[in-house]
C-alpha cells in the first residue's frame, strides 16, 4: 500500500508538479478551445492568452506564498 | 516546425537535465565508489532506453490529433512549471540553481551513508543514488524527445539531439571531474520553458481543433511572445523586490516554488 502511494505520488509530482492549478487551468483552456472550435468561430487566440494568464497567476502565487 | 527547432529544443532540455544527473553521479563516484556509481548510471540509461524503445513505436499508432491534444497539454504543464521557476530565478525571488552547492550537499549525504554490498555491486548506496539521479532527471527528457519526435514524424532526429546532449555533457563531466557549474543552466531552463510552452500551445491547440493563422509560422510568434512576457514578468518582480525592505528580500531568497 505504501509503495502504491509512493508510486502514485511520484507520477502526480512528475505530471502535475507543484502547482495543480496550472494543470487544471491547462485542461480547462484545452476543453474550452475544443468547445469553441465546434462552432466556426476562430479560437486560436484562447490558448496563448490562457498560458500567459496561468503563468502570471502561478508566479504571483509563488511570490505570495513567501 | 523545422528540424533545427526540434533539434535545439530537445538538445537544450536534455543538456539541462544531463548536467543535473552528472552532478549526482559525480558526487556518488567521488564520495563512494566509481564502479558502483557508473553501474547505476548504466542501469538508469538502459531503463530509459528500454522505455523509449517500448513507448516510441506505440506512439506512432496513436491518431495524430489525439496525440497532439494529450502531448500538447502535458508539454504546456511542464513548460509552465519550467517557465515559472525560470521567472522566479531571473527575478531573484528564488535562488539560482547552483550545481556547486547541490554537489556539496550530495557529497555530504553520500559520505555520511553506511556502505553495503549487494551481489556484484560493491556499494549499493552509490549505485542507487546514480540510478535514481539518471532515471528521475531523464524521464522528463525521454518524454520530451519522444513526443517532439512523434509529433514531427522525426523521432530519429530527436534521438540524435538527445544523444548528442548527453554525450557532450558526459564528456565535459569526465574531463573536468567536477560539477558543470559554468554551464548557463538557468538561462537554458528559461529557453526550454519558453519552447515547451510554445510547442505545447501549438500542438494542444491543433489537437483541440484550433486552426493557427499561418499554420507552422504561428510558432515564430508564440516563442517570442512567451519569451518577452516571461522577461517582462521577471523584470517587474525584480523591481518590486528591489523596492522591498532588506528583511523582506532576505525572506524571499529561498524556497519559492519547487525543485529543479
Amino acid at each position: 500500500m505504501q509503495a502504491l502511494r509512493r508510486f502514485g505520488r511520484f507520477w502526480y509530482d512528475f505530471v502535475v508538479g507543484d502547482d495543480w492549478r496550472v494543470a487544471l487551468g491547462v485542461i480547462a483552456a484545452l476543453a474550452l478551445t475544443y468547445g469553441i472550435s465546434r462552432s466556426s468561430a476562430p479560437v486560436w487566440w484562447l490558448l496563448p492568452l490562457s498560458v500567459l494568464a496561468l503563468l502570471a497567476l502561478s508566479v504571483r502565487r509563488a511570490v505570495r506564498a513567501r | 516546425m523545422t528540424g533545427g527547432a526540434l533539434f535545439v529544443a530537445v538538445f537544450l532540455a536534455c543538456a539541462v537535465e544531463a548536467v543535473e544527473a552528472t552532478t549526482i553521479v559525480l558526487a556518488a563516484g567521488t564520495a563512494r565508489d566509481w564502479r558502483s556509481a557508473l553501474s547505476g548510471t548504466g542501469a538508469g540509461i538502459a531503463l530509459l532506453a528500454a522505455l523509449v524503445a517500448a513507448v516510441g513505436p506505440a506512439l506512432s499508432h496513436v491518431p495524430l490529433r489525439g496525440l497532439r491534444l494529450v502531448v500538447g497539454g502535458l508539454l504546456l504543464v511542464f513548460g509552465l512549471q519550467w517557465l515559472r521557476k525560470a521567472v522566479l530565478r531571473a527575478s531573484g525571488v528564488k535562488a539560482l540553481h547552483d550545481e556547486d552547492e547541490i554537489y556539496r550537499e550530495e557529497l555530504a549525504a553520500a559520505e555520511a551513508a553506511p556502505a553495503r554490498r549487494i551481489g556484484a555491486v560493491p556499494d549499493w548506496y552509490a549505485f542507487t543514488l546514480s540510478f535514481k539521479g539518471v532515471v528521475l532527471e531523464g524521464l522528463e527528457v525521454a518524454f520530451i524527445a519522444l513526443t517532439f519526435g512523434a509529433n514531427q514524424h522525426n523521432t530519429p532526429l530527436a534521438a540524435v539531439a538527445a544523444g548528442a546532449a548527453i554525450g557532450v555533457v558526459a564528456l565535459a563531466g569526465v574531463v573536468v571531474r567536477r560539477p558543470l557549474a559554468r554551464v548557463p543552466e538557468n538561462t537554458m531552463k528559461f529557453v526550454v520553458g519558453v519552447m515547451l510552452s510554445a510547442f505545447g500551445t501549438f500542438w494542444g491547440g491543433e489537437g483541440a481543433g484550433a486552426h493557427w493563422p499561418g499554420t507552422d509560422a504561428a510558432l515564430l510568434l508564440l516563442v517570442p511572445l512567451y519569451a518577452l512576457a516571461a522577461l517582462a514578468m521577471a523584470a517587474a518582480l525584480r523591481s518590486m523586490t528591489a523596492r522591498s525592505s532588506p528583511a523582506a528580500l532576505a525572506g524571499l531568497g529561498d524556497g519559492a516554488g519547487g525543485g529543479s
